[in-house]
């Protein structure tokens, strides 16, 4: 008779390790090179493809078990602040234009995210690799997810959030971070890895999502406090992936290193361009400050990203090339997006406004070299303008650079008083960029910029051809409800009515 | 390398001239006047005369800045694509060689009522 044994039960790493590595067989139908065939082009030499440590050793069943047990509280938390009349307990309907440029602008990211490391996960021949991906891949469709639907509530009530597909596809500001993700997913995928899972997620992402959510904490904003931490523990998990993915490419061979040095000085350059406006949000935005831009970058750029990249000289890699420009920019950056965002905000689907003489104070103290000195008169002058009757709006519309997609409000690195402007010629045409940073970035891979779909090119070809009218249909943008002074909109006139309804017996 | 890619790669710029229905686009940028976020990025016919583009085109967007009032664009100082540059007023566009996506600059000096205090 035979005896019935209790199949011994695998433990976590047993489990991870009949995973991911009976996945990696050897192919006989076709070969290696055919099976994965992007591995190889872009330069990076890999010699042993199980050196790649995933140090989370997360399996698809805990990984379901632990991803539902989260979702199942976002929703209750949802749910409660639509019914508690969440979207009246923020300090202030201006927070409100925060919350609008992250979902027209940063959600669609993630969601971009999520299709990379779908091919990722495709792409790399690595077993390890390929599950990290994967599931990497998964969480940032989660994240596009929860944000919108942690942020339909305000839809419901206020203004700016009907369209934010529309936006992520047309809006002349949205090409910036498009452009971003459209750059990484047409890199190969070493470059995308380092991209995407090195420079965001690992060098940036606090600069984006620490004052955001803390900004939404302060602020009243419970539905976005709550995406936010669903969201951080992934956030630990694909840090780890960025930085082992690194690591290993240098390991590797050192071959590799001027290539990786060329990615992270390209990727730092262009997240740093693109976090510039939360720097605007902080600084401008938030009716409620965290902290000034300024502090922010000393803290997560100066501290935390110094300290990176002195553990990372061992591998021969310097800081980006870009560090010094960007530190230089640092007490300005802020000021110029927001004077821009006041003077386009006739095509902007969130309202701007010029700051109270109590946020100016606060400015100044934040910014004693910059704000009184360049960036207040300016200001006044503007406010001038809106008391005489003739509110500045600039119909002279912006010129954008070629690769960062920006309009070229940055100054140069030495000069607070000149617009940096930066020109090339390729193949008989001319290319205009806002910093050196862009400039190099261009003339790398000049084929691949010179398809740049420039918003405001855009507008003067067909089908719209220079009518501003059907371009803000075009984009879904409703003129007098979505656009234009916070001063007078829709928004602030309901907040303060349904603020008191809930407040008084009126 | 113009792009690092699997086969041989050629791409296709997307605001090229004959996109915009006989115009082109010009940027003019008053340097150090900082009320105007970026260069004005215009859009106009190549036979316009240089002088009906400052009279028509420019002056009226700049009328926000409280120095528009005090300048006369014939006589201030201009660059082209970063070079020291004479405009021929009563010619075109075209004829002052001002080339699509071109870059041009003008400086009035000692007048910055906005950056006074710089």
């Amino acid at each position: 008779m035979d005896m019935q044994v209790a199949k011994k039960k695998l433990s976590l790493k047993e489990k991870y390790k009949l995973l991911t590595r009976d996945l990696g067989w050897d192919t006989t139908y076709h070969t290696k090179d055919e099976v994965f065939p992007y591995v190889q082009y872009e330069g990076i030499k890999i010699h042993d493809w199980d050196k790649w440590e995933d140090p989370f050793r997360l399996t698809m069943d805990s990984y379901w078990k632990y991803q539902a047990e989260k979702e199942r509280k976002f929703y209750a938390i949802i749910d409660a602040h639509a019914q508690n009349n969440g979207h009246l307990h923020i300090t202030d309907a201006r927070y409100l234009s925060a919350l609008k440029i992250f979902l027209q602008a940063i959600s669609p990211g993630e969601y971009a995210a999520g299709k990379g490391f779908a091919r990722m996960g495709r792409e790399f021949p690595g077993v390890g690799t390929q599950v990290a991906c994967q599931m990497q891949s998964i969480d940032e469709i989660r994240h596009a997810q929860t944000q919108i639907h942690a942020l339909s509530n305000y839809n419901k009530f206020y203004n700016g959030f009907h369209a934010f597909a529309d936006a992520r596809d047309r809006m002349w500001y949205c090409t910036l971070p498009r452009s971003f993700f459209d750059d990484a997913l047409s890199s190969g995928p070493f470059e995308f890895m380092i991209a995407i899972g090195f420079s965001f997620e690992y060098v940036l992402t606090n600069l984006l999502f620490v004052p955001f959510m803390s900004g939404a904490a302060y602020n009243g904003d419970m539905a976005t406090v709550t995406f936010g931490f669903s969201a951080q523990s992934d956030e630990a998990r694909h840090m780890t992936l960025g930085l082992e993915c690194i690591k290993f490419m240098l390991e590797q061979d050192p071959a590799n290193l001027p290539i990786v040095q060329g990615w992270i000085d390209k990727w730092f350059w262009r997240g740093f361009r693109l976090l510039g406006v939360v720097g605007t949000m902080m600084d401008y935005m938030l009716p409620k400050r965290v902290m000034s831009w300024r502090e922010a970058w000393n803290i997560y750029g100066v501290e935390n990203g110094g300290a990176l990249f002195r553990d990372l000289a061992r591998y021969g890699i310097r800081p980006p090339k870009g560090w010094d420009d960007a530190e230089k920019g640092i007490d300005h950056m802020s000021h110029q997006f927001m004077l821009a965002l006041y003077q386009y905000n006739f095509g902007t689907a969130f309202h701007s406004w010029i700051p109270s003489e109590d946020e100016m104070v606060w400015l100044s103290k934040k910014y004693p070299d910059t704000f009184d000195k360049y960036y207040r008169p300016r200001w006044a002058h503007l406010s001038k303008l809106k008391a005489a009757g003739t509110p500045f709006a600039n119909m002279g519309l912006a010129k954008l650079c070629q690769t960062c997609q920006i309009p070229t409000v940055f100054t140069e690195p030495d000069d607070p008083t000149s617009l940096c402007q930066r020109e090339t010629e390729y193949k008989g045409e001319k290319y205009h960029f806002c910093s050196d940073g862009c400039q190099h970035i261009f003339e790398n891979e000049p084929e691949k910029y010179i398809q740049a779909w420039l918003p405001m090119q855009q507008l003067f070809q067909a089908p719209i051809n220079g009518d501003l009218g059907a371009w803000m249909n075009w984009v879904s943008l409703i003129p007098g409800k979505d656009n234009g002074d916070f001063d007078g909109s829709e928004d602030e006139r309901n907040f303060a009515a349904w603020r008191q309804q809930a407040t008084s017996n009126q | 390398m113009a792009l690092t890619s699997t086969k041989p790669y050629v791409g296709v710029p997307r605001d090229l001239v004959q996109n915009f229905n006989g115009k082109q686009i010009v940027y003019v940028c008053w340097d150090h006047h900082m009320l105007f976020a970026t260069p004005l990025m215009l859009v106009v016919e190549p036979e316009m005369s240089f002088g009906d583009l400052l009279e028509n085109v420019v002056k009226p967007l700049i009328g926000a800045d409280p120095d528009a009032a005090v300048v006369d664009l014939t006589k201030v100082e201009w660059l082209k694509s970063g070079r020291s540059w004479a405009p021929d007023f009563g010619a075109s566009l075209a004829v002052n060689g001002i080339v699509h996506k071109e870059q041009l600059r003008f400086s009035t000096p000692g007048v910055n009522s906005l950056l006074a205090a710089a």
